[in-house]
């Protein structure tokens, strides 16, 4: 009997947002795609996304100089980019997730939908920022050095909802920790990888 | 750029006290700046001109180091807070000493969104600018819009979003504005972090604003052609 050899994959490039990485990883690593490379976007953007659009064309330029990439794919969503990541991304010829950010596509759209409906005052903590909370909010927004600074930021919000990747009963009690630090309802989803996983697996060809 | 020793704001003379709120202010010291202000009319200052040299002015510097990316937006928050208390004080006074009056605003973040930061920040600008100055909040369907600008007759619609989910309603209030007949009897200003030229000139509007000092230069520009 002749063997049958799996057709061949094309060697694709992801270009993500740090605060995903581990999730990411997880997927590519879970699925044993030896033709995905990912490259990450740093975490910290998520609070001046209008460095998004040029890290992206860099990263892009870099991979069709390097020559060896036949795909490329934006794991960026809009991400804050106000359409702009979308007009580099025509300009180029890459696709991208689709939607808003990451709150979206964990949950996924409807799910995401209904929770704004509920409450248009929602925070969303996801694995990443529960880890990195006080870094990126609580120092990165000044609030630590400065507590008056947190109903400026936060006055009209009511909830913080955790949308846990993994399930950790570790990261729930931080997720908890979190809300309480800026005085917010503290909810619980579990969405694990959501549109994430469905998206880089049809990306991935396989 | 505070001197770290205390100082004694009322052994200051006019000049050196100006320039210290100015310090005080890019530090984000509130009490300092209220007791500056306090000092400053007390020694006969108009309140406009209170207003207008030390606070005004040391928010204009403060302006150019948050675009510089000297300051970040904690610490422009806290001189903003400094500014509100100092406005606090002489807002009352302003409207009786009958200070120049450049135009007035209905400003609001769009529906669906709650964020105002940045909107906050362009109200008080204004105010320190001289416009009178009607902020509607938050969420704001066009209803809420329509409604403010029958009732104030604004020169200037401010409109804020800092989601790209929700900027795309600002062209809902200005085709509606244009559905009224009224559009042209407004100028309409549009900013947040998401946002561009390209995008304010989709959606119908006259300028976006990228920064609280952008949106005053703009506004009292585009009052000024209009005249």
């Amino acid at each position: 009997m002749e063997a049958v050899t799996a057709p061949r994959l094309p060697k694709t490039l992801m270009i993500g947002c740090g605060a995903v990485a581990n999730e990411m990883v997880a997927i590519i690593k879970a699925n044993g795609w030896d033709h995905v490379t990912l490259t990450c976007l740093p975490a910290e953007w998520h609070n001046t996304p209008d460095k998004i659009p040029e890290g992206m064309a860099r990263k892009i330029n870099e991979a069709k100089e390097d020559g060896s990439y036949e795909r490329i794919v934006s794991l960026y969503a809009d991400c804050g980019t106000g359409g702009m990541l979308d007009v580099l991304l025509e300009k180029e010829g890459v696709v991208r997730i689709p939607g808003p950010h990451c709150y979206e596509f964990f949950s996924t759209q409807p799910v995401f939908e209904q929770m704004m409906e509920e409450e248009l005052g929602s925070l969303f903590l996801t694995d990443f920022f529960v880890r990195h909370f006080d870094r990126l909010i609580l120092d990165g927004l000044g609030i630590s050095k400065h507590p008056e600074l947190r109903d400026m930021y936060f006055g009209h919000y009511k909830r913080a909802i955790y949308m846990a990747q993994a399930k950790d009963s570790e990261l729930e009690a931080m997720a908890k920790a979190c809300a309480d630090k800026i005085g917010l309802k503290y909810e619980y989803i579990y969405t694990g990888y959501g549109t994430l996983e469905t998206y880089m697996t049809e990306q991935a060809g396989a | 750029m505070s001197d770290e020793e205390d100082i004694i704001l009322a052994d200051l003379n006019d000049d050196e006290l100006v320039q210290q709120m100015h310090d005080d202010l890019y530090d984000g010291l509130k009490e300092e700046i209220e007791e500056g202000v306090n000092i400053l009319l007390g020694r006969g200052w108009t309140p406009y001109d209170v207003l207008t040299q030390a606070l005004v002015e040391g928010m204009r510097i403060v302006g150019i180091d948050f675009r510089d990316g000297i300051l970040f937006v904690p610490e422009v928050l806290m001189s903003a807070n400094a500014m509100k208390a100092g406005m606090f004080i002489l807002k009352p006074l302003l409207a009786e000493t009958g200070a120049p009056q450049v135009g007035s605003m209905v400003i609001g973040t769009v529906k669906g969104d709650i964020h105002d930061i940045g909107k906050n920040l362009v109200a008080m600008m204004m105010e320190g600018a001289g416009f009178e100055v009607h902020n509607i909040g938050i969420n704001n369907p066009v209803e809420n819009y329509l409604e403010a600008m029958a009732e104030h007759k604004p020169n200037i619609l401010g409109m804020s979003a800092l989601l790209t989910t929700t900027m795309p309603y600002m062209k809902v209030v200005v085709d509606t504005m244009k559905e009224e007949g009224i559009r042209d009897d407004y100028i309409v200003l549009v900013g947040g972090a998401p946002l561009n030229e390209a995008f304010a000139e989709n959606v119908g509007a006259d300028a976006y604003c990228r920064d609280a000092a952008v949106a005053v230069e703009t506004a009292k520009t585009l009052i000024a052609e209009r005249a």
